[in-house]
């Protein structure tokens, strides 16, 4: 069943709109003929999915922490109808035969559309760049490449990439964190780590890399996006790199736009997060970067894992948090209910602006001829996390018990209706 | 108080409340009856991650003192990778039903997350966690340092006392910056720029790069202890640099106060941070903080699984006489 009259629900201006779906595509309500379901979607706001360009699926290799399958469940569940699968998995994504396995997993899945991020080095290493052009040309058609979880620390090595990466218009995104000024290091380098005696990771250790790569990414006109910015000053950077016309982009997630590096003062592990948790002037700097478009896109860096990998000392914790349900309540609120920016605006950053990165031609946008990826939020509900219940695999959220506001109701990929709140889970397809 | 996981769960009262009584069980355990039987049939688990003699047998002697029943597991290694998790550990020891556990980890804040995730029910005292703290070396130094300069009375306003070395690095530093200043005192902290936190200005400490500036000027110089591979880690160029810059030598030990102490938590590097003329100099109280040590952690015990006040122990001790 994917042909829908969607009737009575608002758009992000809040004008009343209906919806109509033939076959997967949005067509002209006249253009609906009979064998459609009607839904009345009062009090609903209708959107375009949500498209994250930073998703660890862990499959294959971890599938302890998360799958294919229940990652893509919990991203319908948060409104999302595209990820993106970053390659540090085991194996790892550098070649098109581990892009494609993923890329298949997701679409037999069928709930929202998988696309893999490919390694820019073999096996993440850093040293000898991984077949790019041969993923690019896969099945999977890879556009980023990423070593995240690890920086392309050698600046011959990210020079080459930038520049091989213009074959196919592809981009490189950036895991910016110097190696040696953040070895063993464990959570933001600052007054908070001084006082609980973890290591340091500095700011710098960011922002150095963040301008090596602009600069290099300005020498070879290349494309470079800036994973998960965490400080001001890398905030500054791209600014300023933008202003003289560097091909740079750059994504915040969503906890970094919340939480600070005071969190850890618990020892608690779930704060325990690569990038760090910055400071309180930081955020706010994130949030004005969000907001006048020096930061482009939303990612969630949606990192499960199993709770042995938190339940222990800080120190011997993963890095990492989940985001994928949580990510468009976590933004609405640090976003739009402090009034930095419009329901509209913010959507643009969580949608239309990853998928035009990312070359994703199917989602962003919801106009005749196109593919039916849409959700319907409740603006006007909230709701309160509970870890145990959430689609992921893993439970590792650092909101757990937290009453946010915007509940996803439905969520509707290629025309089928994927996530329906109600009946908490798929329903049709 | 149910926990001592760092020195910001006392309140000045609190830690007085602790150097009193440890001055109360001190002069008992000067006298023929040595034991003292408030612990009785309560279980202490020393549980050691990392070796640390002198610190384990320093909580074993407080707590048989006590008359309580010492255990001791040391678990070298720990976490995830390395076997048996702290938790399960934790959950072993709850198992055997422990009244109080004295953890000492390489990490900073595995006590607290056993507190706080009340693996087990019995008290947990911090005794050194990675580089957060280590509390009841902070407050056996304060005791030493009253003794000395304050006749075992009241708090330390108005003197001012050195932290040298390490800081960077070392939990006593810590625990004793957040103790020394709540009991009134002026802490300075002296050490190379690199073996200082970034953040450091929010602690309260002066920051002092040459001890020669400052020594003159203290009533207590406390030595942290060096560690070689340090070095390697480029925090300093040389031991000889590193002992002629901020080791405590006899030429400095000569400017100091004619009351002045030098104190060491030990174990000492003897010729990097400090030399043999400052070690067993008759400033030197390096060997009486390992005697009071005993008792302070002997009040700790006390208080937090003894339900006792001071008070209590007053009475008690006169009902003995």
């Amino acid at each position: 069943m994917n042909s829908w009259l969607i009737k009575n629900a608002r758009d992000l201006q809040g004008k009343d709109v209906d919806l109509a779906v033939a076959n997967g595509q949005i067509v002209h309500v006249k253009e609906l003929h009979h064998q459609y379901s009607e839904l009345d979607a009062k009090g609903l706001t209708l959107m375009p999915g949500l498209v994250d360009l930073h998703t660890h699926l862990r499959e294959p290799g971890r599938e302890d922490a998360e799958t294919v399958f229940t990652a893509s469940q919990a991203a319908v569940a948060g409104g999302y109808t595209a990820i993106s699968a970053m390659p540090n998995t085991l194996p790892v994504a550098d070649t098109a035969g581990v892009v494609e396995q993923v890329y298949r997993l997701g679409k037999s899945h069928g709930l929202c559309d998988v696309f893999p991020i490919g390694a820019v080095t073999v096996g993440q290493k850093g040293e000898q760049l991984a077949e790019l052009v041969a993923m690019n040309q896969s099945e999977a058609r890879v556009r980023i490449f990423s070593d995240d979880g690890y920086c392309v620390a050698d600046p011959l090595v990210m020079r080459r990439a930038l520049e091989y990466v213009k074959l196919f218009d592809g981009v490189v995104a950036q895991h910016a964190q110097d190696p040696r000024l953040t070895e063993n290091a464990q959570m933001n380098e600052g007054e908070v780590s001084a006082r609980l005696g973890l290591k340091g990771w500095p700011a710098v250790a960011e922002e150095a890399i963040i301008a090596r790569d602009i600069l290099l990414a300005e020498h070879v006109n290349s494309r470079l996006h800036i994973c998960h910015l965490t400080t001001a000053g890398g905030v500054e950077l791209v600014r300023q790199a933008k202003l003289r016309g560097v091909k740079v982009t750059a994504e915040v997630t969503p906890h970094h736009l919340l939480l600070t590096d005071e969190m850890a003062a618990t020892y608690d592990a779930t704060y325990k997060v690569n990038p760090p948790l910055r400071t309180e002037s930081d955020v706010q700097a994130l949030r004005r970067g969000l907001a006048d478009g020096t930061i482009d896109i939303v990612a969630t860096d949606h990192a499960p894992h199993p709770q042995e990998a938190k339940d222990c000392e800080w120190s011997a914790a993963a890095f990492g948090m989940l985001g994928l349900e949580t990510a468009f309540s976590i933004c609405y609120l640090a976003i739009v209910k402090s009034g930095l920016l419009s329901l509209a605006d913010l959507w643009q950053r969580m949608s239309i602006a990853p998928a035009k990165l990312a070359r994703y031609e199917n989602h962003g946008e919801l106009t005749v001829g196109r593919t039916a990826n849409f959700v319907l939020v409740d603006l006007n509900k909230s709701w309160k996390v509970d870890a145990g219940a959430l689609k992921s695999k893993s439970k590792n959220t650092p909101y757990d018990g937290m009453e946010l506001p915007a509940v996803v109701e439905k969520t509707f990929h290629n025309g089928v209706l994927v996530y329906d709140r109600e009946n908490q889970g798929r329903e049709g397809a | 108080m149910r926990d001592l996981l760092s020195i910001n769960d006392l309140t000045k009262d609190d830690a007085l409340e602790i150097l009193d009584t440890a001055v109360q069980l001190s002069a008992l355990s000067d006298s023929s009856n040595r034991k003292f039987p408030t612990l009785r049939g309560r279980t202490v688990v020393n549980l050691f991650f990392e070796d640390s003699t002198r610190t384990r047998i320093s909580f074993e002697a407080a707590a048989k003192r006590l008359s309580a029943d010492v255990i001791n597991f040391s678990a070298k290694g720990s976490s995830v990778s390395k076997g048996e998790s702290l938790k399960d550990t934790a959950l072993t020891l709850q198992a055997m039903g422990a009244d109080a556990v004295i953890i000492r980890h390489g990490s900073s804040g595995a006590p607290a997350q056993l507190a706080r995730k009340r693996w087990i029910d019995g008290a947990v005292i911090n005794a050194g966690d990675g580089t957060h703290e280590h509390p009841t070396q902070a407050l056996l130094d304060a005791f030493t340092i009253r003794r000395h300069l304050k006749k075992d009375q009241g708090d330390l306003a108005g003197l001012k006392i050195a932290v040298v070395g390490d800081v960077l690095h070392s939990r006593v530093a810590r625990s004793n910056v957040l103790l020394l200043q709540k009991l009134g005192a002026t802490v300075v902290l002296v050490a190379p720029p690199t073996l200082l936190p970034v953040g450091v200005e929010h602690w309260g400490a002066q920051v002092s790069f040459a001890i020669d500036d400052v020594i003159a000027e203290c009533d207590a110089v406390m030595m942290l202890r060096v560690q070689k591979e340090r070095m390697e880690d480029l925090f300093f160029p040389s031991e000889r640099e590193y002992a002629r810059n901020f080791g405590l030598n006899a030429a400095r030990i000569a400017e100091m106060k004619e009351s002045a102490i030098v104190m060491h938590p030990g174990p000492m590097n003897r010729g990097l941070e400090i030399t043999a003329e400052g070690a067993d100099s008759k400033r030197s109280v390096i060997v009486e903080q390992v005697a009071n040590g005993v008792s302070v952690r002997m009040a700790v015990l006390y208080l937090l699984i003894g339900g006792a006040t001071s008070r209590d122990l007053a009475a008690q001790i006169g009902d003995q006489s």
